[in-house]
């Protein structure tokens, strides 16, 4: 699979982060898992592409690679580049790696007190990078972090960055987290399922402040999520992943009124509604293939409503539906017709 | 406390009256002292009517869990009273006890550690009759475990399988399977498809739904999820900083809250419709929730309500109905439609 988003016959600047054709397994003892199996998605500045997908889809696993943060082994990437302004990552030396990690792409987690280090306060860790990175002193180093408190509107900065994660709440943990990604003034921001283990009310706040913190500094960003929710409020394209392969790549609007391939329908399908008392849900039968054993061609297919004998030998590749979509899907223009 | 809405049926199989769950702080290593309360419950009142759910909604740290716990008796509250099928639960003693603890079974959230690693499917199933033999005699045990998990949509083959072996929906099924086993009429459901994914979700919902008509179930529906909590519910009360602020049908928390915590909380849902982005009206509350164990004075919510007056500092607002409409906690209590 190639760049979908790229007219053929012009070739303007390449985009700003783009994953092509990545394949990654992992080595286990149980045999190989086929994670990744051809994944290629693109970010420009700005722009918010969402990454949706149920657990073990891969979404975390492409991020994880994006950064070079994967475990390796058992992880080995086998195929593919992730470019960041052109520059294939996987290339190059672990030192223009690091400097790649720290300025170019940054990257926040779903579970903030995890990913802070309890034993550190709030303002070293978002002072550390700035002090190696930056070559700024400590009190350079202390105001700067102050400031980034402030963007990212935790009460009382002056306070709060003296004080350790446990003293925060859930919200204010990942308002940190946002605040450490922005300290390098990175271009890409990876977002992984960054509201998910927050309430409601504290997610509708943390996106606001990622979309007007992106809005500010036109970063690209990448939110990687199983909300159908979220996605609809902010994405302004999505790649819906299953089974370690992009199936459904469009803009948001189209993708939710005219979903592009079966798996995108029956999740939307199977979503509860807020807005009235549906009766039974529809429901996806069964469970995502393992994958140290994925079925032989359209993986989706055991699962499928539509699954003809063509899909059961046959791995469908990207389908062009117009718009810049695309579905990997043996039978995608029939379902969008029959919308 | 005035009552709590209830709706025509018959008498009710689960009453709450005023139930309170207050936990100390202590401190110190050899000489510990109780420094104070946290109010995890406090003064909760409902009904819980035979084949009906009431959903239980709130943000983490509400009380709905806790709830949850002092409903199935494993946490003595610190006042009120829950009365099962008329009789007070926190003063059944032996034989008595035993058959409430048959009839208030739990499904929990977490699937992945509410199972035994190390007993088989059967086992974990089986085990309510080791407890309770009167329920199965013991030759027909393995029977029974079968026609559970058949219940549940499991494949009864699968006996012998350990929990590792299953997904996470299908341990939750195992989980809905050991709740069954007693025949109970209550089912305390402690946020049965928070861990689980939105197709997995759907298929254990619909379950649940089946289960109910089929075997005459009462749930109480404890989740954060709204709209999943919307979906199984016939009745919803929502919980803030251990007390509940609005208790209603489905149709009437959803459609026409009352409660500015309610319309808050519906507001924030992110709509699954890209074209009405930015055309919502998205109440944006401030802050994070108060601790527990220094509430605010007066109506809890008032720190972050945008209607609180003086009023909302000096007195506590009740859980009544006001005119029209179903009661909520509110002085200032408005309807207001927030659902697109």
């Amino acid at each position: 699979m190639t760049d979908m988003t790229t007219e053929p016959g012009l070739l303007p600047d390449p985009p700003l982060l783009e994953v092509d054709n990545l394949f990654v397994e992992f080595r286990t003892g149980d045999g190989v898992a086929r994670v990744l199996n051809g994944v290629s998605y693109s970010v420009d500045a700005g722009e918010t592409l969402a990454v949706l997908g149920e657990s073990g889809s891969g979404k975390s696993v492409t991020a994880l690679a994006i950064m070079g943060i994967l475990d390796v082994p058992p992880a080995v990437v086998t195929g593919g580049e992730i470019r960041f302004r052109g520059e294939n990552l996987l290339a190059v030396s672990e030192q223009r790696r690091t400097e790649v990690r720290a300025q170019g792409v940054a990257m926040i987690f779903q579970d903030a007190l995890s990913a802070l280090n309890p034993v550190f306060t709030v303002g070293f860790q978002i002072e550390e990078q700035l002090r190696v990175r930056l070559g700024m002193t400590r009190r350079e180093a202390r105001v700067r972090a102050v400031e980034l408190l402030d963007v990212v509107r935790i009460p009382h900065a002056s306070r709060r960055v003296r004080q350790y994660p446990h003293e925060f709440s859930g919200g204010m943990r990942q308002r940190a987290m946002i605040a450490m990604s922005l300290a390098l003034d990175p271009e890409v921001l990876i977002a992984d399922e960054p509201t998910t283990a927050l309430d409601v009310t504290v997610q509708a706040q943390i996106m606001d402040l990622l979309a007007e913190i992106q809005t500010e500094r036109r970063m690209g960003l990448v939110l990687i999520t199983h909300d159908l929710g979220v996605v609809a409020e902010v994405a302004d394209r999505i790649a819906v992943m299953y089974a370690g392969r992009i199936v459904e790549h469009a803009d948001a609007v189209s993708l939710y009124r005219m979903p592009g391939h079966p798996y995108t329908a029956a999740l939307m399908d199977s979503l509860p509604r807020l807005d009235r008392k549906g009766g039974e849900l529809n429901t996806i039968k069964g469970l995502p293939p393992s994958l140290l054993n994925i079925p032989p061609g359209c993986p989706f297919h055991p699962r499928c409503l539509m699954a003809q004998d063509l899909c059961r030998t046959d791995v469908p590749t990207g389908h062009r539906l117009g718009l810049g979509r695309t579905s990997a899907c043996h039978f995608a223009e029939e379902l969008v017709r029959s919308v | 406390m005035s009552e709590p809405l209830s709706s025509s049926r018959a008498e009710p199989i689960l009453e709450v009256r005023d139930l309170v769950k207050h936990f100390p702080v202590r401190v110190g290593v050899l000489f510990k002292h109780t420094i104070g309360q946290v109010r995890a419950v406090d003064g909760v009142s409902f009904d819980l009517h035979r084949g009906e759910t009431l959903g239980v909604v709130g943000e983490s740290g509400c009380g709905k869990s806790t709830l949850a716990q002092v409903l199935m008796r494993l946490e003595p509250p610190t006042a009120g009273t829950v009365r099962f099928a008329g009789r007070d639960i926190f003063a059944l003693r032996g034989g008595e006890l035993r058959r409430l603890r048959r009839s208030v079974q739990i499904v929990l959230q977490d699937p992945y550690t509410s199972l035994n690693p190390r007993m088989t499917v059967g086992d974990i199933v089986g085990e309510p009759f080791e407890i309770h033999p009167e329920v199965a005699p013991k030759g027909s045990r393995r029977t029974k475990v079968r026609e559970l998990l058949d219940v549940v949509g499991l494949n009864p083959e699968h006996i012998n399988r350990y929990p590792h072996q299953f997904s996470g929906g299908q341990r939750q099924r195992i989980g809905i399977a050991r709740a069954l086993a007693l025949r109970p009429d209550v089912i305390v459901c402690d946020e049965p498809v928070s861990a689980l994914d939105v197709s997995i979700q759907a298929q254990v919902m619909n379950l649940l739904g089946e289960l109910q008509s089929e075997f005459g179930l009462s749930y109480v529906f404890i989740a954060h999820d709204l709209s999943v909590v919307r979906h199984l519910s016939d009745r919803v009360a929502v919980m803030y900083l251990g007390k509940i602020v609005e208790v209603g049908t489905e149709e009437q928390i959803y459609s026409n809250p009352m409660h500015p915590y309610t319309q808050a909380l519906l507001s924030a849902v992110p709509v699954a419709d890209p074209t009405v982005r930015g055309q919502r009206q998205v109440i944006r509350l401030e802050g994070d929730v108060p601790s527990p164990v220094d509430p605010p004075s007066g109506c809890r919510f008032r720190t972050r309500c945008w209607k609180a007056q003086e009023i909302c500092a000096e007195s506590e607002p009740e859980l009544v109905t006001r005119g029209a409409g179903h009661p909520s906690a509110c002085h200032f209590a408005e309807e207001r439609s927030v659902v697109p």
